[in-house]
């Protein structure tokens, strides 16, 4: 497998959110709006590239048995330098995705990566890894933030584009399961085609 | 380079080296980001007192004083205009929240009428008891420009003149619960 195919297979194929179905928790809190499915997308990118990195560099160093701990002290450091970057310079974002900034330590997707990829490949691969597993996560909050945010609130990115209030319904808990819903089928659906 | 044996001194090894780094460098951006995060809550606390005092002209924030209650300390600010008392942001706080703490910001009038109010903290639960904010809905407009010494603070189940939140009465009853301490702290500092 080339680096390409690496990068380009956490889009679509391997989507960690879509296909794989990690880290809905998050995924589905979050996505009510675009700018807060950007901000969680991108911390959640650079904190994959960063620990993969590290856990490459490191994976001969870990003794096997405590390979776990040691891979969520590096992931929590990194998320902890994330929350703290952002209270300082993007109070904004901050306040809007609160608990969910802390809580990228325990996504499934950051030390499933860890465990199951960057513990076994070397550094360009899995720095290749992180990025593109970052950048489908990104890609389907985005791709679930514009359905849910368009159709309840009207707007996009805040800007709105119908004068009322949109179906409220898109921007609670039960809207965010129903478009996740259809759009790991229509994923499914263009998945098996290429098969 | 083969794998490092799990042995009883390499697993203690590697874990203390790798917490060491870790906090090392959790401990430089601590430091790195300490100016800037206590500068975007200063501006967000100035923020916050514009929001719920009327026009002034001084620093309230210099002229803080505070009184210590059971459950912390609360925080005034005295909103000044050609040297005129114009109104009184009072950083009021209750540990009854439904997720604990909820921090306020109440602008109370000379007289204690009540201003406006802004939520400073809160960890309520998100599309509930997080209506307590202003941007997700119209509670906490209800007390604008109401008196408590002619309003009951509490909500109608009570035997008050609050209408709680639908499906959050719990933090209903802390928000009036934080608005009543703010304001009988104000009243007991006026007097002296």
């Amino acid at each position: 497998m080339n680096q390409w195919q690496n990068l380009i297979k956490g889009l679509i194929k391997e989507n960690p959110v879509f296909v794989l179905i990690l880290g809905t928790c998050p995924t589905l809190a979050v996505t009510t709006s675009v700018a807060n499915a950007l901000g969680m997308g991108l911390s959640t990118t650079f904190v994959l590239v960063t620990s993969n990195l590290a856990i490459s560099a490191l994976k001969d160093f870990i003794p096997d048995k405590v390979r776990i701990p040691c891979f969520i002290v590096v992931i929590a450091s990194f998320v902890t330098i994330v929350d703290l970057v952002m209270a300082g310079y993007c109070q904004v974002i901050h306040a809007q995705l609160g608990i969910f900034i802390p809580l990228i330590v325990v996504n499934c997707i950051v030390l499933g990566r860890a465990e199951a990829f960057a513990a076994k490949n070397g550094l360009w691969s899995s720095t290749v890894d992180g990025l593109g597993m970052g950048l489908g996560f990104t890609f389907a909050l985005l791709v679930l933030s514009a359905i849910r945010e368009a159709l309840g609130s009207g707007s996009f990115l805040g800007h709105k584009f119908i004068h009322s209030d949109g179906i409220l319904f898109f921007i609670l808990a039960p809207g965010a399961f129903i478009v996740f819903g259809y759009v790991i089928a229509i994923i499914n659906r263009m998945n098996r085609g290429t098969k | 380079m083969s794998k490092k044996p799990s042995t009883f001194f390499n697993m203690v090894g590697t874990l203390f080296i790798i917490s060491f780094f870790s906090s090392a460098a959790l401990g430089f951006v601590y430091e790195m980001t300490k100016g800037p995060i206590a500068k975007a809550t200063l501006e967000k606390k100035i923020k916050a007192i514009q929001e719920v005092v009327p026009a002034f002209d001084n620093h309230p924030l210099d002229e803080v004083y505070s009184v210590d209650i059971d459950e912390g300390t609360l925080f005034f600010y005295p909103a000044k205009k050609n040297n005129k008392l114009v109104g009184t942001a009072v950083e009021t706080l209750t540990t009854k929240g439904f997720s604990g703490i909820i921090k306020l910001m109440v602008g109370l009038l000379p007289d204690g009428t009540i201003n406006n109010i802004v939520v400073v903290e809160t960890h309520e639960t998100p599309g509930l008891g997080d209506k307590i904010k202003k941007e997700k809905s119209d509670f906490s407009k209800q007390f604008t420009g109401k008196n408590p010494s002619l309003f009951t603070l509490k909500v109608k189940k009570d035997g008050g003149s609050v209408d709680a939140i639908t499906a959050a009465t719990i933090s209903s009853r802390a928000f009036c619960d934080a608005v009543i301490k703010g304001y009988q702290a104000y009243k007991k500092e006026v007097r002296k």
